[in-house]
This record gives C-alpha cells, sequence and structure tokens, in this order.
C-alpha cells in the first residue's frame, strides 16, 4: 500500500568542487574570489536527497516534492535549467547569499519559516530531507536546527537508506563510526533525513521533466522572497588557505621491484 | 566569566567512555586551565558509574543521565539527555566529541538552549577569548572563528586531541533526571555493508585509496576487476590498512562497468566523501584533482603510484610519487609482506 508523503528537500547552491577556491575578506565578511562567477551546481550531497525523495515520491503516488534553496537568484536560475532537467519537483527559492560563512543558525531559521507556510503542505506527512552536510560550510547543523524548529524529533543524520512499510512507519540507515550503518525503525512521519550519498545513481536529463518543471520555476523565482542572513556573535579571526605545501619526489626510473621494496620499507610493516 | 561542559558518551560496550569522548576531555581540561574556569563533565551511558571511573583524575564535577534508553543514540532521547545536562551545568562553552551520536544532537540541543553551535572543530585557540579553527568548503579553506554569544557548542573532530588516560578509581557523579518523551524510533543494531569484509578501519596506521585505474583496461586490452580486487584485499590484508575509494571508481557500479565487490559509497573519500585521518597513505591509480585531494588533508605522511608523472599528486600534495604501473607494484609488496610475515 502506498503512502502520500510531503517531502521536502533542503538544499542549497556551490561553486563547482573543480574550481579553484581563493578566500577574500570583503566589508561583509569573508568569501570566495569572484564567488559570484564560479560555475554553481547543487550541493552534492544534497542532490542525492533529492533524487532519493524523488524516488520515494514516484513509489508513493499522490506524494508532493518541494526543493527548497536559498542563493542568490541568479545563481540558482543557472544551476536549476540543469536541475530541473533531473527530477520533478516544486522549487521554493529564497533570495539570500551564496557560501559557506554566513551563520547556519539563521539559514535554518529563513529555511524554517519558508517550510512553516508552504502552501498545501501537512506536517503530519511531512519528511524532511537534505544533505548531511553541504559542501561549503559542512556543519552538519542547518537540517537538525529546521526540524527542531519545526518541532521535529525524529531525526537521523548520515542516511543511506529508507525503506517505507505499508503501514507508515520506516526503517533508515545511518552512517555511523568504523564503516558500519545503524539501523532504526521510526513509526512514521514526520521525521528529519540528512542524506549521505544514498544508493542511487544521478538521473539522466530528460528535456520533459525539464520542460515541465521551468514552468514552475521562472515564475517561482521571480516572485522569491530576499532573506537577511544575521551573523548571530559568529566572527572570523581568519580566513586562508592551507599553507602546507610538499616537497614531493617524482620517482620514474625504479622497476616494480625496487619500488615494492621500498614501500615495504615504508610501510615497516 | 565561562563555564565549561564536556559532553560525553559510553562506548559500543556500554562500559567506556568513547575514545573521541576521551579526547573531548583533554580538550576541556586544557580550555578550563587555560581560562582559569571550572570544568564539569556530562555522560550520557546506560550505567554511567561504571563508564567515569577513568575520570576521577580530572578532578571535574561530574553528571550523568543514565538509564536503558541511553543505550541506544537515537535523537529523541539523546537530545533531551544533552540538554538536561547542559541545563544542570549551567554551561556558557560545551565541548562535545563529533561522533555520529553526538552530531546527530548537538544542533537540536543548541537550539534548545537558545545557543550556537560550530562543528568540525581542529583547534580551540585565543587568549582572552575562545577561538576555535575549521575547515570550510571540505577542507580547502581554514578558518578561525569566535562567537560573541553563548551558549557555544562546538563539536571536535577525532583525533584531533590526545585521548584522557587517568587511572580507574570511584567517582562522584550526580545523576540528573530527565523525562522521556513518547519514542517512536527504535534502533535495532548495525549493519556491515561489506559482506564479512571490514575495510573501513578509522584507527589503522595506513589508508589504502584505490582510484578508477584499476578497473580500467590494462595494457593486454583487457579489464582485470578480478585481479585488481585480490591485490587490493591482499595488501589490506597484510597491513591492517583502511581501504578508501575515489567517487569515480565507487561511481562505477552504477554505470554498468566493471566494480570491485567490496567498495560502497562509505569508502569514499574527498569531496563527498570522508576526510580520515591515518599516519600514512598510499594512493594507488588515483588522479589528483583537487576534490580527491580534500579526502588526503589530514594524512600525515603521504605517497602515490600513478602512470601519469603530471598528475596532481607531483604538484606539493604527495610527498612522494612513483611513476609505474599499480597492477605489477601491489602483486610484489604483497609478496614482500607475506614472506616478512613467514
Amino acid at each position: 500500500m502506498a503512502n502520500i508523503l510531503h517531502i521536502v528537500v533542503c538544499a542549497g547552491i556551490v561553486s563547482d568542487p573543480l574550481q579553484t577556491l581563493e578566500p577574500v575578506t570583503g566589508p561583509a565578511g569573508p568569501g570566495l574570489k569572484n564567488e559570484m562567477v564560479l560555475p554553481a551546481v547543487l550541493d552534492p550531497w544534497a542532490a542525492c536527497a533529492l533524487y532519493e525523495a524523488a524516488a520515494l515520491a514516484s513509489k508513493n503516488p499522490g506524494s508532493k516534492l518541494w526543493l527548497v534553496s536559498l542563493g542568490p537568484k541568479a545563481k540558482l536560475q543557472q544551476v536549476m535549467m540543469t536541475v530541473a532537467q533531473k527530477v520533478p519537483f516544486e522549487l521554493v527559492p529564497i533570495d539570500g547569499p551564496i557560501g559557506g560563512f554566513p551563520d547556519a543558525h539563521s539559514t535554518a531559521a529563513v529555511l524554517a519559516e519558508t517550510i512553516a507556510v508552504l502552501p498545501g503542505l501537512d506536517k503530519t506527512k511531512l519528511l524532511l530531507f537534505g544533505g548531511w552536510e553541504s559542501d561549503t560550510r559542512g556543519a552538519s547543523v542547518t537540517l537538525q536546527l529546521v526540524g527542531e524548529r519545526l518541532g521535529i524529533s525524529d531525526q537521523f543524520q548520515g542516511v543511506d537508506e529508507i525503506s517505507l512499510r505499508d503501514d507508515g512507519s520506516f526503517e533508515v540507515l545511518e552512517r555511523v563510526e568504523g564503516g558500519k550503518h545503524q539501523v532504526s525503525v521510526c513509526a512514521g512521519t514526520p521525521a528529519v533525513l540528512g542524506w549521505a550519498t544514498g544508493n542511487l545513481a544521478e538521473p539522466r536529463n530528460n528535456p520533459q521533466v525539464g520542460m515541465a518543471n521551468m514552468r514552475t520555476i521562472m515564475p517561482a523565482l521571480a516572485k522569491a522572497k530576499a532573506a537577511k542572513i544575521e551573523p548571530n556573535g559568529l566572527s572570523y579571526v581568519s580566513v586562508s588557505l592551507p599553507k602546507q605545501q610538499r616537497d614531493t619526489r617524482v620517482v620514474k626510473d625504479l622497476s616494480a621491484d625496487q619500488i615494492a621494496a621500498e614501500l615495504v620499507e615504508w610501510i615497516g610493516a | 566569566m565561562e563555564s565549561i561542559l564536556v559532553l560525553t558518551h559510553a562506548d559500543e560496550s556500554g562500559s567506556a567512555l568513547s575514545k573521541a569522548s576521551l579526547e573531548a576531555v583533554t580538550a576541556g581540561k586544557e580550555l578550563a586551565v587555560r581560562l582559569s574556569v571550572p570544568l564539569t563533565i556530562g555522560i550520557i551511558a546506560v550505567d554511567a558509574v561504571a563508564t567515569a571511573s577513568s575520570l576521577a583524575s580530572t578532578g571535574a564535577r561530574l553528571i550523568a543521565v543514565s538509564g536503558e534508553a541511553f543505550a541506544q543514540a537515537r535523537y529523541a532521547s539523546d537530545v533531551v539527555a544533552a540538554e538536561a545536562l547542559c541545563r544542570a551545568a549551567k554551561a556558557t562553552i560545551v565541548l562535545a566529541p563529533g561522533t555520529s551520536r553526538f552530531t546527530r544532537v548537538a544542533a537540536g540541543v543548541a537550539h534548545r538552549l537558545g545557543g550556537f553551535i560550530d562543528t568540525h572543530i581542529t583547534a580551540l585557540g585565543g587568549t582572552q577569548t575562545v577561538e576555535a579553527t575549521r575547515w570550510f568548503y571540505r577542507q580547502r579553506v581554514e578558518a578561525v572563528i569566535s562567537r560573541s554569544t553563548r551558549p557555544w557548542f562546538l563539536l571536535l573532530d577525532a583525533g584531533t586531541h590526545a585521548a584522557f588516560a587517568g587511572e580507574n578509581q570511584p567517582v562522584q557523579i550526580e545523576q540528573v533526571t530527565v523525562t522521556l518523551p513518547a519514542l517512536r524510533t527504535t534502533v535495532s543494531g548495525f549493519r556491515t555493508p561489506q559482506q564479512g569484509q571490514q575495510t573501513i578501519r578509522p584507527d589503522a596506521k595506513m589508508l589504502f585509496v584505490a582510484g578508477a585505474g584499476w578497473t580500467k583496461k590494462q595494457p593486454d586490452g583487457e579489464v582485470h576487476a578480478a585481479e585488481a580486487g585480490e591485490l587490493i584485499l591482499g595488501f589490506l590484508h597484510a597491513t591492517g590498512a583502511s581501504l578508501g575509494s575515489s567517487k569515480s571508481l565507487v561511481d562505477q557500479g552504477g554505470e554498468g562497468e566493471s566494480v570491485l565487490p567490496f567498495l560502497t559509497h562509505m569508502n569514499q573519500i574527498g569531496q563527498t566523501g570522508s576526510t580520515p585521518r591515518h599516519a600514512k597513505g598510499l594512493s594507488t591509480c588515483c588522479h589528483g584533482e583537487e576534490p580527491h585531494v580534500v579526502g588526503w588533508r589530514f594524512i600525515g605522511d603521504r605517497r602515490a603510484i600513478s602512470l601519469d608523472p603530471n598528475c596532481g599528486w607531483t604538484r606539493g600534495k604527495a610527498d612522494v610519487v612513483y611513476v609505474a604501473d599499480a597492477f605489477p607494484v601491489m602483486a610484489k609488496v604483497n609478496a614482500l609482506l607475506e614472506a616478512k610475515k613467514k
């Protein structure tokens, strides 16, 4: 028997991981050099959450999927041109700053306020999804704080799998230390799931899905509300690139035997 | 004046504090001494007395939430326990280990107390105030932060402090009582993804990283995934190393290409994986793009085997790069390691 789910995925946008990042400090605090012109992508772990959410929604007819994303409108539009072709969703954009340096508590407050008043959202059916960490701040706290603000006390982080049962309960696999998963069973929605990689591959681009999504994405972006992110007493003493540069020895002319002998000595086994 | 609380929890045995908790105790002691302020240690465990005997010599006030409900790491119960400990301690600074258990709940606790949290802290400094070092952008940018607001929760990365080691002595513990809400989540146990082959070993001295080159066509035009698997597992068996992988190698399973059956996303290191801490690291068949290098940020002594002399590893990231085919090299390494054992 299918369960009707209302899945809200919180996903930020981040500079493409292949770009070189250089921190700079401006009047508003630290940021990245040329951050607004660096190509951006959907936050990788949050993207996993989106794909898992879409798969779950498609298996449970009548379910709805919202993608709540906070970032500069122009960058959101750029990223959505690609993301919209992956899976069907309704975008809820919030116009705000990009990057890892704004305070997570303020970000969570804005996200929670937005989700709380989503038209048509039934909180008793809510699964709040997101990445367990972002690629920018990497704090592992934003989703948890949103859940607290929405009054949800069943929370899971580092999730790789959810298995929904006919009675509405579900089993969750969470990453814990030592390469293991903790197995939990939750009685049902609402719940918060911060996803690790999950088990799904990135969906192929589907232009038809893209066109359907873009019909609602463009008007939503036009109406996106601006959010102010307060620092909450957070200040940056310094922001820098790691200085450690290794003096690499490149070994080109040794045989496999010689390399193996050198490695075994180095390993010290 | 600041007041410091270190939150700790029992390990899987339930009879001792987790290693990461003892590392947080060291950090708390150091900070309390530096600021000349009192230290409280809070314990969440089934039986706190059994876990706390090694803490006697800390001189700290010990408080605990105990009971069967706390045998399981679960948000709804842990958040209540940690909140109660923080309220009992009246702490302005709360240190906790960045374990999966506390990472799951610490932000919620901070919110319930009207406080703020920063995670993945690798160092604590400052003279008049508390300053914390952490990384941003997946270990690509390092920052030192401070907060004027309290209470301030700081989750410490594992391996950044020595684990506190004290003699076992009788201790006085103040038990803090809590009222749990109706619990809707039950923890049923643990599952190891690898079928009988645990390859992730956080406490290993060495990290061995397998890249996508292992399952690419070799000079004979064929893929030798089975041989690659044997060589890798043979090395792990001989050295006790932990196995990491590049994203591209793990992803091949979903793309219908040859795979190493013992690899999962849990092995992944780098931009979308873990950033483990090991004394030594050996990378094989990897390319050295920046997102991959991220996974090596906290590896001490780094060596790599790569066919590409212009690989990113040759640009100041590794200590030694061997320009060679990893297949024959690792076969010889395994043979030498086996011979040494005999």
